[in-house]
């Protein structure tokens, strides 16, 4: 930690940023406490696929995070996520198994196949995250209402508008789940069972979606110019405004690409499980808040980055899991470790940066 | 500049007010009885008042309990508590805890109360030392016994949802035996009395709101910033314990899982409603219990139309949006503008026909 503090000046024009330390400190400490559970409980831990395991279970979870990390960037919050997560999720089943008149409507009009199903929920989700996201984007951008009601109403109203669409739980016809829960191989990253047999790892398409969404936004937010806005604006929104930023833009693109985001989120959700619940989901938005929060974002606004959500999930989940393998079966343990792990993290990024703008106060 | 203001501080009361306003007129219209409130007898052959009135105002008393505490540390720190559904859970725990280790007396319930208040203030404390000497955005503070709360009230009594029945708790939860109005009422009138109390013959409102428009020169003036945030954290943990103790006497049990949930969102909005603003300074605490008082009568009146529980939720977005839109300063103005055009072409039509 002291070390790249030290060196960063010489190799950098600029003195480490806050974003870059705080993303270290995660990273260090996942790296830290992933290597100690494979040293303490080794087994489950040794094998890739456990690291796949939680990526395959959290690809919704990575996406929904980077589109509230860009949204906390920028100094606003949206609180919407899972929520709208959850609703893509159970629309875009009731498309798949049929259970929407609407669409069944229209493929016998069209004289479309049945996998066409798959096209139209990517569609209607993509449709709806947009919604979502232009409409809590305008009131917050241009009517100046506080971020946390109105994406706490677009919560509600996503939450209500489930059980609306469908109070009983709903699954997707198997034929075509199986088209979307293929998996990818990775035969040089298996693990050899008791037999001998090897078995390769396995990964979702989800997973590669939500690679792809984390490169995508780490662009964004460093080389264009949509992207250091979000900054601008997070970090002061009346300097930023002074220097020609169109402020009232940003904020509502970023509540628009967190919109976006949270639609991709449900149609990867429902790859993964393939069935609608009204609890699915449940508590997302502040895993997400969380995981960003490890990661080193700031609420406050122009600090955070999206490499550092990434861990933050990593990391989050992580624990979960060394959880259940420490045998702390009790099913209070997992959330109470979690919150004891996430007042670790909040505390450090707290007292190192203190520290940080007291040193340089000092200069 | 001071008419404005002190006009902006009382026309922060006309949200809260115009949603009340909005639903009785539309519940008047809907079914003119809505508001009859009868005198019945109960099980137990007392006289209780009975009627959506009293329903929406017993109903909200935890929310507008937790809604005086959330408007001090909205004001005091400039954000949000998002662990008081868990804390109340916390306190409810313990309350029914000590309520477990023997007879059920007035002495006891007493007990049970000072130590689920204790509890969760000092949790309370927890969450303002964070934010106070740590420096940590509240929403991010309480984040960590948002998640993890509702397991330590599940670990507290291990593992199960115990029942606690007595007639004490009944006369908590319902009614006292001879008095017909709900005792959760009672207990929130009380509240409002300590609080208004608080504000006349102590500087702590005015602390408050100091603290929470400039932290700095708060300190400069000689204020303990510090200790007033703790302060108003500590004052929400003590709201948490009434609240999560009037919950468990209703149904004379704990249920970690599902007491007073999702309370946190409704306590903020009823402080957002009653036009305090998020961002903290300047305080109306009359103000979040008319939002509280609204959003629970919003409630009454959707189920009443029969709207399923499970639906409520997405109507009730609907008609916050549509109020906080009325509310919001750009709308505001454009309105101010519009009524001043409007006016002024009055004016200049009257000076014509003057001339």
């Amino acid at each position: 930690m002291a070390n790249p503090k030290n060196n960063a000046p010489v190799r950098r024009r600029e003195p480490i940023t806050d974003t870059q330390l705080l993303m270290t400190i995660t990273i260090c400490i996942f790296v830290c406490m992933y290597v100690l559970a494979l040293l303490i409980w080794g087994g489950g831990f040794k094998k890739p696929q456990m690291i796949f395991d939680i990526l395959n279970d959290n690809a919704f979870l990575i996406i929904v995070s980077c589109g509230l990390t860009i949204v906390m960037i920028t100094g606003s919050i949206d609180i919407s996520v899972g929520g709208v997560t959850a609703l893509v999720a159970m629309v875009g089943v009731m498309i798949l198994n049929g259970n929407l008149s609407l669409y069944n409507g229209l493929i016998t009009a069209l004289g479309l196949s049945e996998s066409w199903r798959i096209v139209f929920a990517l569609i209607t989700a993509l449709l709806i995250g947009l919604a979502f996201g232009t409409v809590q984007g305008f009131l917050i951008a241009h009517l100046q209402i506080q971020p946390f009601i109105i994406t706490l109403a677009g919560m509600f109203f996503a939450r209500g508008m489930i059980t609306i669409v469908s109070v009983d739980p709903q699954k997707a016809t198997q034929n075509l789940m199986d088209i979307l829960q293929k998996r990818i191989e990775i035969p040089w990253l298996g693990s050899v069972n008791k037999r001998g047999v090897l078995i390769p790892a396995k990964m979702e398409i989800g997973v590669v979606v939500a690679l792809v969404i984390v490169v995508l936004v780490f662009f964004l937010l460093r080389k264009t110019k949509l992207g250091r806005s979000f900054y601008a604006v997070g970090g002061n929104q009346q300097s930023a405004l002074m220097l020609g930023v169109n402020v009232r833009r940003s904020r509502f693109m970023a509540h628009l690409i967190s919109g976006l985001l949270s639609g991709i989120a449900g149609f990867v959700f429902m790859m993964h499980t393939g069935a609608g619940n009204a609890t699915n989901a449940t508590a997302a938005e502040m895993n997400a808040i969380a995981s960003s929060i490890i990661g080193g974002t700031l609420l406050t606004g122009g600090v955070g980055n999206v490499v550092g959500t990434f861990f933050g999930v990593l990391t989050l989940n992580t624990i979960k899991s060394i959880v259940t393998t420490s045998g702390l079966r009790d099913p209070w343990w997992q959330s109470i470790t979690t919150g004891a792990m996430l007042c670790f993290f909040i505390l450090l990024q707290s007292v190192v940066l203190m520290r940080k703008n007291r040193k340089n106060g000092k200069k | 500049m001071k008419q404005k203001r002190f006009l902006a501080n009382y026309s922060q009361l006309l949200i809260p007010l115009i949603a009340i306003l909005l639903l009785v007129i539309f519940n008047l219209f809907r079914d003119p009885g809505f508001f009859s409130v009868g005198l019945s007898t109960n099980n137990n052959g007392d006289p209780v008042l009975q009627g959506n009135l009293i329903s929406i105002l017993n109903g909200a008393s935890e929310l507008v309990i937790l809604s005086m505490g959330m408007t001090l540390v909205t004001a005091a720190s400039g954000g949000q508590d998002i662990s008081v559904g868990a804390l109340a859970a916390i306190a409810g725990s313990v309350f029914v805890k000590v309520l477990k280790g023997g007879d059920i007396t007035i002495l006891t319930v007493l007990g049970a109360f000072l130590a689920c208040c204790a509890v969760a203030m000092a949790f309370g404390a927890f969450n303002g030392s964070l934010v106070s000497f740590f420096k940590i955005q509240p929403m991010i503070a309480t984040l960590i016994l948002f998640t993890c709360g509702r397991s330590i009230a599940y670990w507290i009594n291990g593992g199960a949802t115990p029942t606690v029945a007595s007639p004490i708790l009944n006369a908590l939860g319902s009614f006292i035996p001879g008095i017909p109005v709900p005792t959760p009422i009672l207990i929130v009138i009380l509240m409002g009395i300590l609080f208004s109390l608080l504000f006349r013959f102590t500087t702590l409102g005015l602390y408050i709101q100091t603290v929470g428009i400039n932290q700095s020169a708060a300190r400069l003036n000689g204020i303990n910033s510090v200790g007033i945030k703790l302060l108003s954290f500590i004052l929400l943990g003590a709201c948490c314990s009434v609240a999560g103790m009037i919950g468990v006497s209703r149904l004379g049990l704990i249920n970690h899982e599902t007491l007073l949930i999702n309370i946190e969102m409704d306590a903020i909005l009823a402080v957002a409603i009653g036009g305090n603003s998020l961002g903290g300074g300047k305080f109306k605490m009359l103000g979040s219990v008319l939002g509280a008082y609204a959003i629970q009568a919003l409630t009454i009146t959707l189920y009443a139309m029969k709207v399923p529980s499970t639906d409520v939720k997405a109507y009730k977005a609907v008609v916050i949006v549509l109020l906080v839109v009325m509310g919001s300063p750009v709308v505001k103005e454009w309105a101010s503008r519009i009524w001043k055009k409007l006016t002024s072409k009055q004016e200049i039509s009257v000076r014509k026909e003057a001339a």
